[in-house]
């Protein structure tokens, strides 16, 4: 807003705004901070806050002892796999709906969408069963294909809306000066339209990366991403906070990283374009 | 413009996208639904494969459908309590001029990228254990009872982990809609005299409610099918036990695939309800 603001009251807003946002933010940085301290200090009381020995020993014990790098490679290869695919398989769908609109493309949509907001749970026991029988459970492949067909409707969506804010003429420029349909795609569309992909591969790591229903529940130990992984610390036997901290710490700040850098495309992904 | 050429190379781009969604959706479904009328416990070798309604009849007059069913509403609704006022509260906040707006917002949607089962766990034994919690500490430190929060009063507890989770997506979404808000409107108000509270009311509210509707709509859909908090947390014990875990647990646990498809049948009919509302919207956005 233009409005002339006097400096006390933007120094208001500035504290008030600051004390939430760190309140919200808490949680996180109380396990950052838990992560470097040792076990002892981790449940020291009074708690202690930045006055204490720092040590880097949580994250080598986490890397060496346990199967974490296992449990990472997982998560890397599910995530980056089930968004590669969704993408290979959304990109031509969504930009012929948006160039090539039909008379059914928006009922179309409208039913990739319906298929998002099946509940898991009424298909649980049919896909546990399809992984056993073709010998899939527990297998990173189980997991990309899965992921990727929950996720795909996004994607088609994400896609959708990037690729109808590109003008139309351009590519009818193109069609006019004899492009053919592959040259249109690899010389006009695509340089026009890797911005909105490459959001949406982000926001859709992120999706797939954090699902907690079927990588919990069609994983075991060979396929288990960080989200089953670290659900295996719930047992109270084997818990240190220090640990705990440093495995979550692990897990969580790559993909906060990211998340940052696609804010403006969550709102855009996740409400389907209802919200601009 | 488009020849019938580009229309036929059209739909076979678009086949692929239709054909593995259609697969996805039909085949396990169709599997729940005939499982869904059979008497199937493959612990105790059992299969028959027409009962008729025995399965719904059983699910839907059971104790623990309707106690689910509370739970989950329960949840939901305090969920959407916490993160719609909370949103639009932390919308409005973040809108007004301040230093370092950005590294703020930054701060604030964060927990909306920590994996369910790191929140949930964080929160369950850094912050609301009695030993050693967070809050314990601070129980203590002001003299009163450290107060066991997961057994004392679970549902609230993952209440608030879930709702700490979603808060950021709200704020988000709101905060788009506050700032589509003309700024024109709101000083002639101004000038009118419109003291701050009217200002929101007659104003701001109005204008967010599109955007409300869409949290609220969004948000029912993934926060019916919650499961990591509360496997996490309580796996469904003390009363944290809604639709979808009871389903989780006739399924997986007990083994009656039967009932537990039936109970599945029913969660998807219910999330349909739902999802009508929300398409209605959507649809609408798409033709203008």
């Amino acid at each position: 807003m233009a409005r002339a603001i006097s400096t006390p009251k933007k120094i208001m807003w500035t504290a008030l705004a600051w004390g939430v946002g760190l309140l919200i933010f808490f949680p996180i940085l109380w396990t950052f901070l838990t992560s470097f301290k040792t076990e002892a200090t981790a449940i020291s009381d009074p708690p202690v806050w930045f006055l204490f020995d720092w040590t880097t020993e949580n994250y080598s014990d986490v890397l060496a002892r346990s199967n974490y790098p296992l449990a990472l490679m997982n998560s890397i290869i599910i995530a980056v796999g089930s968004t590669l695919l969704g993408i290979v398989i959304a990109v031509p769908a969504a930009w012929a709906m948006a160039f090539v609109p039909g008379k059914r493309t928006k009922d179309v949509l409208m039913w990739m969408l319906s298929t998002k907001m099946l509940p898991a749970v009424g298909v649980l026991y049919p896909l546990v069963l399809i992984a056993k029988y073709l010998n899939v459970y527990d297998s990173r492949i189980m997991l990309i294909v899965v992921l990727m067909l929950i996720n795909l409707p996004i994607i088609v969506w994400m896609l959708y809306t990037y690729f109808r804010e590109i003008p139309g003429e351009i590519l009818e420029a193109a069609r006019m000066d004899g492009a053919s349909l592959g040259k249109e795609i690899i010389y006009v569309l695509t340089p026009m339209a890797l911005p909105g992909i490459a959001s949406t591969i982000l926001l859709n790591i992120i999706l797939a990366w954090n699902e907690a229903f079927w990588t919990i529940l069609l994983t075991t130990v060979d396929a288990a991403p960080l989200t089953k992984f670290i659900a295996s610390f719930s047992a109270p036997e084997g818990l240190f906070y220090a640990k705990l901290s440093a495995a979550s710490i692990m897990a969580i700040a790559p993909i906060i990283v990211m998340g940052w850098f696609s804010q403006k495309q969550l709102v855009r992904g996740l409400t389907f374009g209802a919200v601009k | 413009m488009a020849t019938q050429h580009s229309r036929t190379s059209a739909r076979i781009m678009v086949a692929p996208a239709v054909f593995v969604l259609l697969v996805w959706m039909l085949v396990p479904l169709c599997m729940t639904l005939y499982f869904s009328f059979a008497d199937y416990r493959p612990l105790r070798a059992t299969f028959d494969a027409w009962i008729g309604f025995d399965n719904y009849v059983s699910f839907l007059t059971s104790d623990s459908f309707l106690s689910s069913v509370g739970v989950t509403l329960q949840m939901v609704a305090g969920i959407l309590c916490i993160t719609i006022g909370g949103g639009v509260v932390l919308a409005l906040l973040l809108d007004q001029p301040m230093f370092g707006q950005g590294i703020v917002r930054i701060l604030v949607i964060a927990p909306f990228f920590v994996m369910p089962t790191v929140s949930a766990l964080v929160w369950k034994n850094m912050f609301f254990n009695v030993d050693n919690g967070l809050f314990s500490y601070l129980w203590r430190f002001f003299g009163a009872q450290p107060y066991d929060f997961l057994s004392q009063a679970p549902l609230f507890s993952i209440i608030v982990i879930v709702a700490w989770q979603w808060l950021p997506f709200a704020t988000l979404i709101l905060l788009t809609a506050v700032q589509s808000l003309s700024s024109e409107q709101l000083e002639a108000a101004e000038m009118d005299g419109a003291p701050p509270l009217s200002r929101f009311w007659h104003i701001i509210l109005p204008h967010l409610s599109r955007a409300i509707t869409v949290v609220i709509l969004i948000q029912t859909i993934f926060l019916l099918s919650i499961f990591a908090e509360i496997f996490v947390t309580t796996n469904g014990a003390f009363g944290t036990r809604t639709l979808t875990y009871l389903v989780y647990q006739r399924v997986l646990e007990s083994q009656n695939i039967g009932l537990g498809s039936a109970g599945g049948i029913v969660a998807v009919i219910l999330a349909n309800v739902v999802a009508i509302f929300l398409m209605r919207i959507v649809g609408k956005n798409l033709d203008n």
